[in-house]
C-alpha cells in the first residue's frame, strides 16, 4: 500500500490526475493520511481509537450478513437467530462475532474515553472532538440497546421493558411517550420491527456520520499526546511539527500491531467463550420472550451496569431516572469542569491523580454492583460509589484549580 | 447593465422574501413531519388487536390468580378470599396512596378500599409502576415482617398489597394500574371496556 501511494504521489498524469482535476483525492490523502502529523511519543493508550474503528467495520460487515437470515417479527425472531446458529453455514461464527463485537466496542470505547481523561484530551482546543465523541457514545448505547431486543429472548424483552419504562418518568407526557416508542400498548411485534429499523439503518448511519465528523475535527486541531503539549507550536523549516510523525506509514504500522493483538484476543473470545460466562450473552436470553414472566434476576449487559446501578441507588422512579441521565450526560461537560492549566496526568498534582483513581474504582465497582440484586449491602455500596462518581465531576472545578501542577516541557518526552 | 441591477438592491424586499421563504418552508416541514411521526403510533391493527377480552370467572377458585393478556399487556385477575380482604386494612399505615387518590391509576369505580367493582375480584395490570416488570404473587401472611400478602417485583423489589396498592420505601411511585373492566354477566368479566351496563 505504501508503495502504491508513493507511485500515485509522483504521478502527474494518468488516472490520478484525471481524478484530481475533478475531486481532491491526493489532497485529501495528504491532509488526512500521509501528511497528518501526530506526536511520536504515542503509547499503548493511543490505539483504542483505531481499534474502535476496526470493531465498527466488524459490526457493519457481520451485521449485514445477519440481516440476510434474521426475521424481525415476534413470531420468528427467536427461531431465526437459532436458525442462523444451527443451519446457516458459518452462521454461528458471524453471529458470535457480532455479539462479541458489541461488548468489545464498549471495551475499546471506554478505554478510548479513559485515555482522554488521562491526558486531558478533552481540554481546549479539543472540546468539540470530545462532545462529538460523547454523541457517538450515546448513539452507540442506543444502537446496542436496540440490537439487544432483536433476538427476542427473555432478557431482550424485559430489558427493553425496563429501559423504555424509564421514559415514563418524564413529567406529564411520560406515558404517551412510552406508548409512542413502543408503537403499541405493550412491547410487541411492532416494537421489534421498528427497533430493527433503528438498529440497521438510522443509528448506524448516525454513527458513521458522527465518526466522520469526529475525525475531521481531530485532524483540524491535531492529536493530543501523553505530555498534553501542542506539537504544532514547535515546527521545523518545512512547517512540520518536530515532535510529529506522519500518520502513514508510521502510526499505521504501529496500529497494525495493535490490531493484530486485538484480533487474537477477540478471536479467543469468539471461539472459546462467546457468552463470556453470561456477561456478553445473558443466560436468560436463551429462552424466548415470555410476556407473563419476568426472569428472577434481571440485569442489563455489562456495559450498561454502572449506569443501571446508579438508577437503582435511589428508591424513587423519577429520582433514579434523573440521576442516571445525569450520570450519562455529565462527562460531556468535562472540558469546562476541568480548570487545570496542564492537560496530561504526567504534570498534574496528587489531587487529580487521586480523583481519577477514585473515579475508575467507582465506575468499575458500580458496574459490578449493577449485576447484583438490589438489596442489603449492595444498595449501601451503590449509594457510596454513586456519590464518588458524581463527586469526581461536581468537585472538579475546585480540586483542579487548587491542585499543584508540575512544569510542562516544550518537547514531548518518551518516559515520564 | 449589471451595475444597474446591483445598484438597485432593495434590502427590505430581500429581507421580507428571506423571512417569508423560511417561514413557508418551516410550516411545510412541520406538516410533512406529521405523517411520519403519526405512523409510529399504534396502528389500526394494533388497536383492533387491543379489543376487550372476556374472562370466564366460574373456573377461578377462591384465592387463585389467573393471568390474561389484553392489548399485549399482562392482566391479573385474583379471586380474593374473605380473609385476604380483611387483611387489607393492616397495610393502610404503610402505603403511599392508601385511598387511591392518584386518578390515572384506576377508573373511578375502582377508587375504593378494595380497588374493585366487586371486592371478590381484583383486576390489575401486571406491570410494576416502577419500570414495567411483571410482579410475582406472594400471598402467605407473615405478620412478623409486616407482610399481609400481595405482590413483589423481582426487578427492583417494589411491593404491593392485595389491592395492588404500593407499599412505602420501594421504588415504584404509584399503585398498580386497574384497567377498565365490567361484569357482562355474574360469571363473565370483560377487560378493556367499561361502557354500557356495568
Amino acid at each position: 500500500m505504501a508503495r502504491a501511494e508513493a507511485e500515485v504521489a509522483k504521478s502527474t498524469g494518468g488516472v490520478v490526475k484525471w481524478i484530481d482535476d475533478r475531486f481532491p483525492l491526493m489532497e485529501t490523502l495528504r491532509y488526512h493520511v500521509t501528511e497528518y502529523y501526530a506526536s511520536k511519543n504515542f503509547n499503548f493508550w493511543y490505539v483504542f481509537g483505531v481499534l474502535a474503528f476496526v470493531v465498527l467495520i466488524i459490526q457493519l460487515l457481520t451485521g449485514i450478513f445477519l440481516t440476510m437470515n434474521y426475521k424481525p417479527s415476534s413470531a420468528e425472531a427467536f427461531a431465526s437467530v437459532e436458525y442462523i446458529m444451527r443451519d446457516v453455514e458459518w452462521g454461528w461464527l458471524i453471529r458470535y462475532m457480532h455479539s462479541t463485537g458489541a461488548s468489545f466496542f464498549f471495551v475499546v470505547v471506554y478505554l478510548h474515553m479513559f485515555r482522554a481523561m488521562l491526558y486531558g484530551s478533552y481540554k481546549k482546543p479539543r472540546e468539540l472532538i470530545w462532545i462529538i465523541g460523547m454523541l457517538i457514545f450515546f448513539v452507540l448505547m442506543a444502537e446496542a440497546f436496540a440490537g439487544y431486543l432483536l433476538p427476542w429472548g427473555q432478557m431482550s424483552y424485559w430489558g427493553a421493558q425496563v429501559i423504555i419504562s424509564l421514559f415514563g418518568a418524564v413529567p406529564v407526557v411520560g406515558d404517551a411517550l412510552v406508548e409512542f416508542i413502543k408503537g403499541d400498548y405493550a412491547i410487541s411485534d411492532i416494537t421489534l420491527n421498528r427497533f430493527f429499523a433503528l438498529h440497521v439503518i438510522l443509528l448506524p448511519l448516525l454513527l458513521v456520520g458522527l465518526i466522520f465528523v469526529h475525525i475531521v475535527a481531530l485532524h483540524e486541531v491535531g492529536s493530543n499526546n501523553p505530555d498534553g503539549i501542542e506539537i504544532k507550536e514547535n515546527k521545523d523549516a518545512n512547517g512540520v511539527p518536530v515532535d510529529g510523525v506522519a500518520f502513514h506509514p508510521y502510526h499505521t504500522s504501529k496500529d497494525l500491531v495493535a490490531i493484530i493483538i486485538f484480533l487474537i484476543i477477540f478471536s479467543a473470545v469468539v471461539f472459546f467463550a462467546p457468552e463470556a460466562g453470561g456477561y456478553f450473552l445473558e443466560h436468560a436470553n436463551f429462552e424466548p420472550a415470555n410476556v407473563r414472566v419476568t426472569p428472577e434476576h434481571i440485569a442489563p449487559v455489562w456495559y450498561f451496569t454502572p449506569f443501571y446501578a446508579i438508577l437503582r441507588a435511589v428508591p424513587s422512579k423519577a429520582g433514579g431516572a434523573a440521576l442516571m441521565a445525569a450520570a450519562v450526560l455529565l462527562p460531556m461537560f468535562l472540558p469546562w469542569l476541568d480548570k487545570a492549566r496542564v492537560k496530561s496526568i504526567r504534570y498534574r498534582g496528587w489531587m487529580y491523580k487521586t480523583a481519577l483513581t477514585l473515579f475508575v474504582i467507582s465506575f468499575v465497582t458500580l458496574g459490578w454492583l449493577g449485576l447484583q440484586p438490589a438489596e442489603g449491602i449492595y444498595v449501601t455500596l451503590t449509594r457510596i460509589f454513586t456519590v464518588v462518581y458524581f463527586a469526581y465531576f461536581i468537585l472538579m472545578p475546585y480540586y483542579t484549580s487548587i491542585d499543584k501542577t508540575k512544569p510542562v516541557p516544550n518537547r514531548v518526552v518518551y518516559n515520564a | 447593465m449589471t451595475d444597474d441591477v446591483s445598484d438597485q438592491v432593495d434590502n427590505n424586499r430581500r429581507h421580507f422574501l428571506t423571512v417569508a421563504t423560511a417561514v413557508t418552508g418551516a410550516v411545510g416541514a412541520a406538516f410533512a413531519a406529521v405523517p411520519f411521526l403519526a405512523s409510529l403510533k399504534p396502528s389500526a391493527r394494533a388497536q383492533a388487536l387491543g379489543a376487550p377480552v372476556e374472562v370466564a370467572l366460574g373456573n377461578i377458585q377462591p384465592g387463585e390468580l389467573i393471568r390474561v393478556l389484553w392489548r399485549g399487556k399482562l392482566i391479573f385477575v385474583l379471586r380474593r378470599e374473605e380473609k385476604m380482604l380483611s387483611e387489607l386494612a393492616n397495610n393502610d399505615a404503610n402505603l403511599k396512596d392508601p385511598n387511591s387518590e392518584v386518578v390515572e391509576q384506576q377508573p373511578d369505580y375502582a377508587a375504593n378500599p378494595t380497588r374493585s367493582v366487586r371486592p371478590e375480584f381484583l383486576v390489575l395490570e401486571g406491570s410494576c409502576t416502577h419500570l414495567g416488570c411483571a410482579p410475582i404473587e406472594d400471598f402467605p401472611v407473615r405478620p412478623a415482617e409486616n407482610w399481609y400478602g400481595g405482590f413483589f417485583c423481582p426487578c427492583h423489589g417494589s411491593k404491593f398489597d392485595l389491592a395492588g396498592r404500593v407499599l412505602k420505601g420501594v421504588p415504584a411511585p404509584t399503585n398498580l394500574r386497574v384497567p377498565p373492566y365490567r361484569f357482562v354477566r355474574d360469571d363473565l368479566l370483560l377487560i378493556g371496556q367499561d361502557t354500557g351496563v356495568a
